[in-house]
């Protein structure tokens, strides 16, 4: 593996401007790892997301799972020593995608199946969706 | 002082047992709640964009009802519309451009000025106080370990917080005056997996498998929790978790409100438990 | 009047931004100036002679120096122009680096225009200085040191070897401070009490030294020079000359509470001494812990056990009066109380230990006499999980500095450890070791190579119970991994902070403390261990958090300081002090309740044939700090503070706002 490193910050700054989050206050200590309920569900570790912003590497960060699979919990946000909102840039990226590639995640239909409460349809049409 | 309450749209569905028990709940406790008269959805889940107004209006346009029916202060039961509502009351406060926008946005209200204090119903009991609670209580839940789950968003983020977001204990506090004795239960502030239930209710049914045995495991008889989405996830999933832990024995899920009901002797379903 | 401006580059730091061509040129062009130049370096030698040269060369009256901060090198330049007999007071420093270069490096034409401006203002300024000397008051050859920590000790006993009696007053009953209660330091592996109980026994018998424990300072009035000091002694209920320290009493007392010494993992009885070592070794009573009140004795078990008739249940608080010349803070540090890290479970489960907890276990002399115990059930524990940061590093809790010594104290923890329950796995959580001391960074490979100790970057998020384990969620951001870790003890470095009480000493010293509570220095390198009160200084942990070699040095570099003010013939201070003017003053008094250092009394004129006696202000020389607070309220310019007056002010104040 080996990552060519060279200024790409379109993305970076797409993403604080929609977060209001400063990705370079991450000093990288994995503390919102460390504590993420869905970690052990996740491609990438919390902490990653950022780091892959800081670098620039924004291929490998658009394509991860983890992104998708932040439950909103703000676990992380309650925790970092920095007062980063992890949870707040992680949404920054979903919105990201969600906007320039107009694709959903998820279709309603799959939502379907059973008797839902509407605060979880809602909530997921609202994160997954255009 | 007459309070307004708002319901959100899971209350009349799902949660139904969550409205009628705290209903019932506030009037044998004299807390005066007057449901909003009208309402919509609260806008869930909170919009963690800056750069999107639009998904303030939801909440906002229901702040500013409650503000233009002379209430100054708006409960809920549900933690996700607390949440919601919380958070958005805070940032358009923080800035008062964003206000101003909100407000011409929706010109067939009357304005909203940020002067509407969001308070969850657990709150307004904590105010209130345990000994008034104690007091309503015929029947005490003498020997029910219960173990109080609350899940994220009544402690997260800071800004709206209503305890210590790791170590909280409004509920307990609740449990205990009603006879009813806490369970210590880390997990009690750990993530259920949320909204994923509609989408990877796999995710969920293992999330919910560790906070329920977590539970268990210290001793508890229930869990109680405030959230209709929680309480979906933990109590609903537990067939899901039956499919992937064939071991897992199962634990009864109430609204804390339920449980109150039942030692004002209001209701009766924890026989057998 | 023959103003010379000399302009310094500072190399690039000024000229690289700064036009100093067009200053030159355009401050040779001011009324009364001379002769104006530019230098590379003007605090150098050759820029000092620069300076000397031309002031004799030209007989020049007045100079004004345009350079960086005053704060730098005021002293320097005023011995420069001194040197060939002008008053530096004549001199005026414009601060074209801090204020022009640096602040406004992006637009260049903009810290020209602001470095004449100023150059301007300082040359009105000083067109209007008068020479003014120093004012010189008798010394008292005495010093009080406040904290008998290392820092306090070793500050003591320097000056006491210099030959200057010292006050060394103490909270505790002993002194001894933090180090008293470490087991053994890094990098050495030293015995802390061995090395440090010898240094407690010399300052407690060296005939220069006044040991004053258990007693605290309650007010200090006066300046450098003459202080005038209230200590306040607590009743130990002891009688110090007549107890010999032999413990009867202590075998009798009915009361067993914990011992704060070992941060209440082991206990002491209501009449104790902190630990068998503690100097002097004097039992206290701690009455707030005994069965007997001021009012009423129901236990008289100690009473009557101590041979000597050393016990007395009626002592009464004790207040000394004594007078220094000179002060040095030396009160130390605490730890963030792990009640605030509530993600770590501190202050819930009992084997969520601190560090300085887990030094009283791992001590030979501590509550378990070594052997590292867990505080709960008391068991060995064969997997430690250490948390380097809890609280440092850390804005959201307060303190986002580092405390410097937990990197290096934790390594030796997690090899104690190790040496003491050889079949115990240690990991560390760390964000970055910080290991820059003399063999500190050896001392640390040797803990991971040798002692193959597992070191995971990154930071815990969560601690809680799972029957009778520990269990950590963390990171290790090396791997990419989430871990779990289900330990039987966790040792959390909790980060320092200024000890209890600081934020009022400094108060009442007029000290200044950092945004922390810190105490804070001049400047951190060319007056590390002067405080902004002249005559005060400060050593060890109470400045900043630091080990004990640095905490050493700087106590002995206090002492120095302190040293050479004692050896000179008089103090000398600042004549920048408030004047009054009789005739305009119409002795209102204003100035009077203003003064925050109670300078000014107001005074009656001598009997005048025929006329009324006018009252007005008079101020105390030594006692005025010039902070013109009287200036500024005084409603009829009747007081003015030499060097800064009235028309010395405005003139400036109109040099900077008039355009060309
Ligand atoms: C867990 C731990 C392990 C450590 N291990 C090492 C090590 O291995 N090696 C090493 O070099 N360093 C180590 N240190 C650092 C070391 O403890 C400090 O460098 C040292 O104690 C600083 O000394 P001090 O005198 O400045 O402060 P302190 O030791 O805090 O002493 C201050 C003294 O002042 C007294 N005091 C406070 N306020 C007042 C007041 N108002 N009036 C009168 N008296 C007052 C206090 O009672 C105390 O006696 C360790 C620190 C910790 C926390
Ligand atoms: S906890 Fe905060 S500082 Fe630490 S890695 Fe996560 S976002 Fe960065
Ligand atoms: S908000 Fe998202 S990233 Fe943060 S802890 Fe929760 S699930 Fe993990």
């Amino acid at each position: 593996m080996r990552l060519v490193l060279k200024r790409q910050d379109d993305l970076l700054k797409k993403v604080e401007e929609i977060s209001g989050e400063n990705v370079f206050a991450c000093y990288q200590c994995g503390k919102c790892s460390a504590g993420c309920p869905m970690s052990t569900e996740m491609d990438l570790l919390p902490n990653q997301v950022i780091r892959l912003l800081q670098l620039g590497a924004n291929e490998q960060l658009l394509d991860c799972r983890t992104i998708w699979l932040c439950a909103s919990c703000f676990t992380c946000t309650a925790r970092c020593p920095k007062g980063v909102s992890l949870t707040r840039l992680m949404e920054g990226v979903r919105l990201v995608l969600l906007r320039t590639t107009k694709e959903d995640q998820v279709s309603p239909k799959e939502m379907e199946k059973e008797f839902l409460p509407q605060v979880a349809l809602i909530s997921a049409l609202r994160k997954f969706t255009t | 002082m007459e309070i307004a309450y708002f319901p959100g749209c899971t209350l009349k569905t799902t949660a139904r047992a969550l409205e009628t028990s705290a209903l019932a709940v506030a009037k044998t406790l004299g807390i005066a709640i007057k449901e909003l008269p009208s309402w919509t959805c609260c806008g869930t889940c909170y919009s963690l964009a800056e750069d999107d107004l639009i998904k303030q209006v939801a909440p906002i346009r229901t702040l500013a009802r409650t503000a233009n029916l002379g209430y100054s202060i708006l409960t809920t039961l549900c933690s996700v519309c607390y949440n919601t509502l919380a958070q958005a009351n805070l940032f358009v406060k923080a800035v008062p451009t964003r206000l101003e926008k909100i407000n011409a946005f929706m010109e067939e209200e009357a304005n909203y000025a940020g002067n509407v204090e969001v308070k969850h119903f657990l709150t307004l009991l904590q105010e209130l106080g345990a000994e008034k609670v104690s007091e309503a209580v015929k029947r005490p839940l003498s020997g029910l370990k219960v173990a109080c789950y609350y899940g994220c968003l009544l402690l997260r983020p800071q800004n709206v917080a209503i305890d210590d977001p790791e170590q909280p204990s409004i509920l307990e506090n609740i449990m205990k005056s009603i006879g009813a004795e806490p369970v210590f239960f880390p997990y009690q502030v750990e993530c259920c997996g949320s909204y994923h239930t509609a989408v990877k209710p796999e995710i969920v049914a293992r999330r919910a498998h560790l906070i329920l045995e977590n539970a268990i495991e210290n001793g508890a008889d229930i869990v109680v929790t405030s959230c209709p989405l929680c309480s979906f996830n933990l109590k609903e999933r537990q067939k899901d978790i039956k499919r992937l832990y064939p071991g897992f024995k199962g634990l009864p899920v109430f609204y804390f409100t339920e449980v109150m009901a039942e030692a004002f002797g209001i209701t009766k379903i924890l026989k057998g438990i | 009047m023959r103003i010379g401006v000399f302009i310094c580059h500072c190399g690039k730091n000024i000229a690289g931004v700064v036009d100093v061509k067009e200053l030159v040129e355009r401050a040779s062009k001011l009324k009364d100036v001379v002769y104006a130049t530019d230098y590379v370096y003007l605090c150098s030698e050759p820029g000092q002679k620069e300076i000397q040269e031309k002031i004799e060369e030209l007989e020049l009256t007045h100079v004004v120096i345009a350079a960086c901060s005053p704060k730098m090198h005021a002293t320097t330049f005023a011995r420069a122009v001194k040197g060939v007999g002008l008053n530096p007071y004549l001199l005026e420093i414009a601060n074209i680096r801090e204020h022009c270069s640096w602040v406004h490096h992006d637009k260049p034409e903009i810290a020209t225009e602001k470095a004449f401006r100023l150059i301007k203002a300082a040359v009105a300024k000083v067109r209007l200085a008068e020479p003014l000397e120093p004012i010189k008051v008798p010394l008292t050859r005495k010093v009080l040191v406040i904290g008998g920590g290392i820092a306090g000790i070793r500050t003591a006993l320097d000056i006491a070897n210099g030959g200057f009696e010292v006050y060394l007053v103490e909270r505790t009953p002993s002194l001894g401070g933090h180090m008293a209660q470490l087991s053994e330091t890094f990098p050495t592996l030293d015995c802390s009490a061995c090395i440090l109980t010898p240094l407690m026994v010399e300052a407690a018998h060296h005939k220069n030294i006044h040991v004053i424990t258990y007693a605290e300072v309650k007010n200090i009035k006066g300046i450098i020079g003459n202080f005038k000091v209230t200590i306040e002694k607590k009743p130990r209920y002891v009688i110090p000359e007549k107890c010999t320290g032999c413990g009867d009493c202590m075998d009798v007392c009915p009361v067993i509470v914990p011992n704060e010494f070992d941060q209440g993992l082991g206990a002491r009885k209501a009449i104790y001494v902190p630990f068998p070592q503690a100097v002097p070794l004097v039992y206290t009573l701690d009455l707030e812990n005994c069965l007997n009140t001021q009012k009423l004795v129901v236990c008289e078990q100690c009473y009557k056990a101590c041979g000597p008739r050393a016990i007395n249940y009626l002592m009464e608080p004790q207040e000394i009066e004594i007078e220094v010349g000179a002060v040095v803070i030396a009160t130390g540090f605490d730890l963030l109380p792990i009640e605030n890290l509530k993600e770590y479970g501190g202050g819930k489960y009992p084997d969520v230990v601190t560090g300085l907890e887990f030094e009283r276990l791992l001590s030979a002399s501590g509550p378990t006499g070594g052997v590292v115990r867990r505080p709960s059930d008391g068991k060995i524990p064969k997997r430690v999980v250490f948390i380097q940061c809890a609280g440092s590093r850390d804005p959201e809790h307060g303190c986002p500095y580092c405390s410097k010594i937990c990197c290096m104290y934790t390594a030796k923890q997690a090899l104690l450890y190790k040496h003491v329950v050889p079949d115990g796995e240690a990991y560390v959580f760390f964000i970055d070791v910080r290991a820059a001391g003399k063999r500190y960074e050896e001392f640390v490979q040797r803990v991971m190579g040798e002692e193959r100790i597992v070191y995971l970057r990154g930071k815990v998020s969560k601690v809680f119970q799972r029957e009778d384990k520990l269990v950590v969620w963390g990171a290790d951001t090396i791997s990419g991994m989430a871990v779990e870790i289900e330990a039987d003890m966790v040792v959390l470095a909790p980060a320092v902070v200024p000890s209890k009480g600081t934020a009022d000493l400094a108060k009442l010293l007029k000290v200044s403390v950092d945004e922390f509570g810190f105490l804070s220095e001049v400047h951190p390198k060319l007056r590390p261990v002067e405080s902004v009160s002249p005559g005060v200084y400060l050593a060890g942990a109470a400045q900043a958090p630091k080990d004990i070699s640095e905490t050493a040095a700087q106590a002995s570099a206090a002492a120095s300081k302190v040293l050479s003010l004692l050896s000179q013939k008089e103090a000398t201070l600042e004549p920048i002090v408030a004047h009054v003017d009789k005739e305009l003053c119409i002795g209102c008094g204003l100035c009077w309740k203003a003064c925050p250092f109670k300078a000014i009394t107001m005074v009656r004129e001598e009997k005048r044939e025929g006329k009324k006696r006018r009252r007005y202000a008079k101020v105390e020389e030594a006692v005025c700090q010039g902070c013109g607070v009287c200036m500024a309220i005084c409603e009829k310019k009747a007081i003015n503070v030499a060097g800064f007056t009235y028309d010395q002010l405005s003139a400036q104040v109109k040099a900077l706002l008039e355009d060309e």
